[in-house]
């Protein structure tokens, strides 16, 4: 028996043979922020074989109190947060494999990891609706299940969908959440999401082990302020007309109308900007040409940081751009089409 | 009348007469929530038609986006 997993080995659920199982999983992570960081270092440290990490965003000083895999160095250096959570996980356990994609994860980007490796679980660790009808999407079209976590303040929810076992996101909310819904400016405390990465992990386990009939079944939700719990089962709302899990899915979210090429960031006062063909910036050089204008510009092996005044764009390799300090997606365009063209 | 809601006992006045009037009065009508009566969920559009019962087991969990 390796030491390593000897007390997760002797959970008679799990055992040596559901060890064996998780070692040999594959498990993209979709969001590296508080939720994504906490489940990241349980599932490395369960021994799991491979991880991939998208996340589009780099570590702020804002996120130290609760992304837990972050330190103030990375704070410091600006690392995109799928490269500062590659470099700890690989200190808490080399025996995983652990893919870093800095960017977003957008319909082409899940289809084409879905597609070409075949993961056995989705965690959706990202703080909006429009990824997550994605991620519910993929998940129902390449027959992977996919586990809901969110939280705001002292509440949280969770939820796995198992396609071919349970009813889809679509099916639950019916109608589209619209941004100002669920951006959350309301602030969050660790304890609601070190509660919702449990509620995610212990389901994402039962998947791992293949212990079916152990899962929830459950739509589940807590305050850890208010001392409230609930939970609803979710079989009984599957609809045939779904366009997701129905009898004759058309998976909308995947299609080109959805794919955006801006976004507003939830509760950030930024705006994400996705050129429509892809670039190849020399960030040395591009810094430089910032700094020629006079402007103040940093860069480090992922991204350039210009201020503006009030403003500040930040430019990642791939010409991928966020515009802080803004949430109007005309005024952060016109910034990105100035500097760079 | 009193429910039973997410497993507390809670007494709401007599205007609450529908699943409708209850998400109003917790001012929970313009979030997106699942709401289920006495373990059956209950649709959208039957909100307004479903009629409320004393001693009757609610279970509301609304939709967040944080993470
Ligand atoms: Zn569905």
């Amino acid at each position: 028996m390796n030491e390593r997993y000897s007390r997760q080995q002797l959970f008679a659920p799990i055992g040596e043979e559901g060890q064996k199982k998780i070692r040999g999983k594959h498990v993209v992570l979709i969001g590296a922020g508080a939720l994504g960081t906490g489940n990241a270092e349980a599932l490395v440290r369960a021994g799991i074989g491979k991880l991939t990490i998208i996340d589009r965003d780099y570590v702020e000083w804002s996120n130290l109190q609760r992304q837990q895999l972050y330190s103030e160095a990375d704070a410091k250096e600006r690392l995109p947060k799928a490269i500062a959570a590659k470099r700890r996980l690989e200190q808490v356990n080399g025996e995983v494999e652990i893919e870093a994609i800095v960017g977003d994860a957008g319909p082409e980007e899940l289809e084409t990891i879905a597609a070409m490796q075949r993961p056995d679980l989705l965690i959706d660790a990202t703080d909006n609706f429009d990824a997550r009808f994605i991620i519910n999407d993929v998940a129902y079209k390449y027959h992977i299940p996919w586990i809901y976590g969110a939280c705001v303040g002292s509440y949280g929810i969770s939820c796995a969908f198992i396609p071919g076992r349970t009813p889809c996101l679509y099916c639950l909310l019916e109608t589209v959440p619209q941004g100002g819904l669920t951006c959350d400016t309301a602030g969050i405390i660790s304890p609601a999401v070190q509660m919702v990465v449990s509620y995610q992990m212990a389901e994402a386990l039962k998947i791992l082990v293949e212990d079916w009939s152990a899962l929830r079944g459950k739509l589940v939700s807590f305050d850890l302020w208010t001392n409230e719990y609930a939970a609803v089962r979710i079989d009984g709302v599957k609809k045939d007309g779904c366009p997701t899990c129905g009898r004759h899915p058309s998976y909308p979210f995947l299609s080109y109308e959805q794919r955006t090429k801006t976004a507003v960031l939830c509760g950030r006062d930024s705006v994400q900007i996705r050129p429509s063909a892809r670039r190849q910036y020399d960030l040395n050089e591009l810094a430089e040409l910032f700094r020629r204008q006079g402007l103040q510009a940093e860069a480090n092996p992922y991204l350039v940081s210009v201020s503006l005044g009030d403003k500040r764009l930040v430019v990642f390799r791939d010409g991928r751009a966020l515009v802080h300090g803004t949430k109007d997606v005309q005024e952060a365009k016109a910034i990105y089409y100035r500097y760079l063209g | 009348m009193t429910l039973v809601i997410n497993g507390e006992t809670v007494t709401v006045p007599d205007e609450v007469k529908t699943v409708s009037d209850l998400l109003a009065y917790f001012r929970l009508d313009n979030k997106l929530a699942i709401v289920e009566v006495n373990v059956r969920i209950i649709q959208k559009h039957e909100y307004g038609t479903t009629a409320l019962c004393d001693g009757d087991r609610v279970e509301i969990v609304h939709f967040v986006g944080g993470g």
